[in-house]
């Protein structure tokens, strides 16, 4: 087993994760809880991301579209009704997959910048459908009165629900973990790594990178389903473009094309920001070069700072 | 039918401000090969320059004047200190550059000018409207909008297609060390050119700022759209931009215009009533995803890119 | 095996491949070649699927080839290597040469098995890199390889997926003496196995193992034959030393 600094931050990390509750439990204030929830199902969303960004080298910036799709059907059913998880879960996944397989399908065609602006593009545009569904709180978003019921598991418990998450987002890093070591995601790393090399020994990437485009979002949605449940809320906002930057910059500040680094990442960021927002009112101030400063600086992210230097 | 001429003119307003905006990302993204998404705050930065700048000095002209230099100034500031970092690198550094940097500006400007936005208003000979074919009358100042923006159109056309600049640009000389061999003080250029596409944003911005006021993450919006257009009339290429503007202009406003109604024709009233807005504000999206089938490349794309 | 008919390119006001014909049987070593900027590459790129071509037809073991992709022709049996290098470098070379093998081992919608334990992949790459000289180097990234060591890699991922011919684009560019000459022995006997169209500047390799030559001078075929009638063909001592010396030479 190699030990070096990576192992034994993921590993503390973990440790760290899995045990918060019980201090919650042991009097503290809830408010950790509730943070780290949402940095376990953040952190879900950028490893879906990190699937196409980090290593299928696909720059979607429209990422966070596939949170407020998962989270808007779970949203809606709620609303008509049907709180039935059973029922609202797996429809929540199959539309973003849907929605996954067009984007990709239309999106993918293009390289490059081109590619960078149209999934921009698009998830504009359903942020702007979203916000116009009256029916369902057009801009001021929807309130869900009650989590997805499954019958055993209470989703109201706060402990029970974060557990959840965070073995949802542990499954998902394994499974991850497991797709881009086998045949699929060689492809896709080849891809990235040489696509003109990739094309002459025959193999034909589009329909690689699109069943890969719809993985990342249907895991996406996964989080949007969480996400709704956590804040007992949808709107518009969660799909924001600025949304699909905040992922971007999770995965590469964790370390792009890393197991682990999507979760060091969003655990970064997120502490960061509930750091200076205690500051400053004006953290993004701070924030913005500093993002600036990383990609100058510290491209590997987090985990490639961790990386031992060879002599 | 007065109706369907005045909206196209208003397209064909939005169209040119969205031009001045695509037109400068185009010349960027030409000789820089550099995705700007801060391309935005520099257009609100036009606006609220603009406000400021009228109120301190009290004449319109003069703010003009004024919020173009300035503008002019931080892109080139902006150039120096930021952007030249960035150049040959890949484009996801550009795009969480520039993110980095949009986040900088609104909190900026939400430091410097309060979260409030502000108000610009025009002076009295630009307030009045014009009789342009009888009993059609339009506002003097939207009508100015399209006249100063084609003759910025008109500009860039001399710059790109007769200068020694606009030799380089054409040939999409990204290749920087190649431009340098030829004598040029690349540097200075890439400033210089960033700075004009910075200017340009934010005479649009300065120009947008009486119709609806400058306020924060203005720029994001309109980005997007500009984004819209880039991708319809295809990269690199003026002509390009030119032309999908005034499509994208005309489309989008008449699409919300009429859209609503001719789909009450169809649908029952509360079908319409909800699709109406919705379907409106796709419209540029869908029109750009038909464009995709069919073009990849866009309708113009500048050749070898 | 291969016929190419009338293959014209254009760029803007440039004509790359003037008309080109040429016609290779199975089995034969045929070399191409010409001076700088003759079209050489660009003819590749056009039989390889890379390039499209303004007119003409590329016929491929008698199948008409001419409107498939790059990733078809080599699922026929076309294979290339490239003149500038084209590796996966943040991978290693049997890494490199196993992601050929599995491109031509059915459909890789396999998300669970990890294809570093493949044998089925595994095997025969390491299979193709001891054919080409570095079974030694199969686990060391290939950034870290020597320039030579590159262009072994490129023979031995074109070999990996069990090619009918193989379009080898300058293999002996920037070798050293030693390196070509094994490179030479490699391909003396890989033409016993293969069809092989040979674009090379290194003379003494393409009069030793050409079967047949081909002269391309600005997108044009000027000259074609056996070896022999090749060297001692006027128009071809012309193209390569230029008009002047050619008046010399011949009084």
């Amino acid at each position: 087993m190699i030990r070096d600094a990576r192992m034994v931050v993921i590993a503390a990390l973990l440790v760290f994760l899995a045990l918060l509750p019980v201090y919650v439990m042991a009097g503290g204030n809830q408010f950790p809880l509730i943070l780290f929830t949402r940095i376990v199902i953040l952190a879900l969303a950028a490893t879906s991301l990190n699937l196409i960004l980090g290593y299928g080298g696909m720059v979607s910036f429209g990422h966070a579209v596939y949170l407020g799709i998962g989270g808007y059907v779970v949203g809606i059913l709620a609303k008509e009704g049907i709180n039935a998880g059973g029922v609202q879960w797996p429809l929540a996944l199959a539309v973003s997959a849907l929605f996954a397989l067009i984007i990709g399908a239309l999106s993918l065609r293009t390289r490059g910048v081109y590619f960078i602006m149209i999934t921009l593009a698009f998830a504009q545009m359903l942020y702007y459908v979203a916000a116009s569904l009256d029916r369902y709180g057009a801009d001021d978003g929807l309130t869900i009165n009650r989590r997805s019921q499954f019958g055993l598991i209470n989703l109201s418990n706060k402990i029970v629900f974060y557990y959840l998450c965070l073995a949802l987002l542990l499954l998902v890093i394994f499974l991850v973990a497991r797709l881009v070591n086998s045949r699929f995601g060689m492809v896709i790393r080849g891809a990235q790594s040489n696509e003109r090399r990739m094309r002459a020994i025959g193999f034909p990437i589009f329909r690689y990178r699109l069943v890969c485009f719809v993985i990342a979002g249907t895991l996406c949605g996964l989080a949007g389903v969480l996400l709704a449940n956590h804040t007992d809320f949808v709107s518009p906002a969660m799909m924001h473009w600025t949304r699909s930057g905040d992922l971007i910059v999770m995965v590469v500040l964790g370390g792009m094309g890393s197991t682990f680094g999507p979760l060091i990442g969003a655990v970064a960021l997120l502490v960061l920001e509930e750091a200076l927002s205690g500051i400053t009112e004006y953290w993004q101030i701070i924030l913005g070069p500093l993002l600036l400063l990383i990609v100058l600086f510290a491209r590997g992210g987090i985990v490639g700072l961790l990386r031992p230097r060879h002599a | 039918m007065l109706y369907f001429i005045e909206q196209c003119l208003n397209g064909l307003q939005v169209g040119m401000l969205l031009f001045l905006l695509a037109a400068g990302l185009t010349l960027i993204f030409g000789i820089m090969n550099l995705v700007n998404l801060a391309h935005g705050s520099l257009y609100m930065l036009g606006a609220y320059f603009a406000a400021t700048f009228a109120a301190w000095t009290g004449s319109f002209l003069a703010a003009i004047v004024l919020t173009i230099a300035a503008t002019l100034l931080v892109g080139m500031l902006l150039e120096i200190v930021a952007m030249r970092r960035l150049y040959g690198r890949d484009h996801l550094d550009h795009v969480l550059g520039t993110f980095g940097l949009i986040l900088f500006f609104n909190e900026a400007v939400r430091l410097i000018w309060g979260p409030a936005g502000l108000n610009l208003a025009l002076p009295a000979w630009l307030s009045s409207w014009i009789e342009i074919i009888p009993d059609v009358f339009y506002p003097v100042y939207r009508l100015s909008i399209i006249v100063v923006a084609l003759a910025v159109a008109g500009f860039l056309y001399v710059l790109v297609m007769r200068t020694r600049i606009g030799m380089l640009i054409r040939a999409g000389a990204s290749d920087r060390e190649m431009v340098g061999a030829l004598g040029v003080n690349i540097k200075l250029l890439s400033t210089l050119i960033f700075g004009i596409g910075a200017a340009l944003a934010g005479l649009a911005g300065l120009m947008q700022a009486p119709i609806l006021t400058a306020q924060i993450g203005m720029g994001e919006n309109i980005l997007i759209v500009t984004f819209v257009v880039i991708i319809i009339g295809g990269i690199g290429s003026i002509r390009g931009a030119f032309i999908a503007s005034i499509f994208v202009g005309l489309t989008d406003t008449i699409g919300r215009a009429f859209l609503p109604d001719l789909l009450k024709m169809v649908l029952s009233q509360a079908a319409a009533s909800t699709a109406g807005p919705a379907l409106s504000s796709m419209l540029i999206y869908l029109v750009m995803a038909v464009i995709l089938i069919v073009r990849p490349e866009g309708l113009f794309p500048a050749s070898g890119r | 095996m291969l016929q190419i008919e009338g293959l014209t390119k254009r760029f803007g006001g440039v004509i790359a491949s003037d008309d080109v014909t040429l016609s290779i049987a199975s089995g034969e070593l045929h070399a191409i070649i010409g001076p700088n900027g003759a079209g050489k590459t660009t003819l590749i790129a056009q039989l390889t699927g890379e390039l499209s071509s303004h007119s003409g037809r590329i016929r491929f073991g008698g199948e008409d080839i001419s409107a498939l992709p790059a990733w078809r022709r080599s699922l026929l049996g076309l294979a290339r290597s490239f003149q500038i290098t084209s590796l996966f470098l943040d991978f290693t070379a049997l890494d490199n040469v196993a992601l050929a093998v599995q491109a031509h081992a059915g459909h890789s919608f396999r998300f669970w098995r990890d294809a570093r334990c493949e044998a089925e992949l595994r095997e025969p790459a390491r299979a193709a890199l001891e054919r080409v000289g570095l079974g030694a180097r199969a686990d060391a990234p290939v950034a870290n390889l020597s320039h030579g060591e590159h262009r072994q890699l490129e023979i031995a991922m074109a070999l990996a997926t069990k090619p009918r011919m193989l379009l080898l684009d300058e293999p002996m560019a920037g070798m050293g003496v030693e390196e070509s000459a094994q490179m030479v022995a490699l391909l003396r006997e890989l033409k016993q196995e293969l069809t092989i169209l040979l674009i090379e500047h290194d003379m003494d390799a393409v009069f030793a193992l050409a079967d047949r030559i081909s002269v391309l001078v600005y997108g044009r075929i000027i000259a074609s034959g056996e070896p022999a009638s090749i060297r001692a063909n006027p128009d071809v001592r012309r193209a390569y030393l230029g008009e002047q010396q050619a008046v010399t030479l011949n009084g």
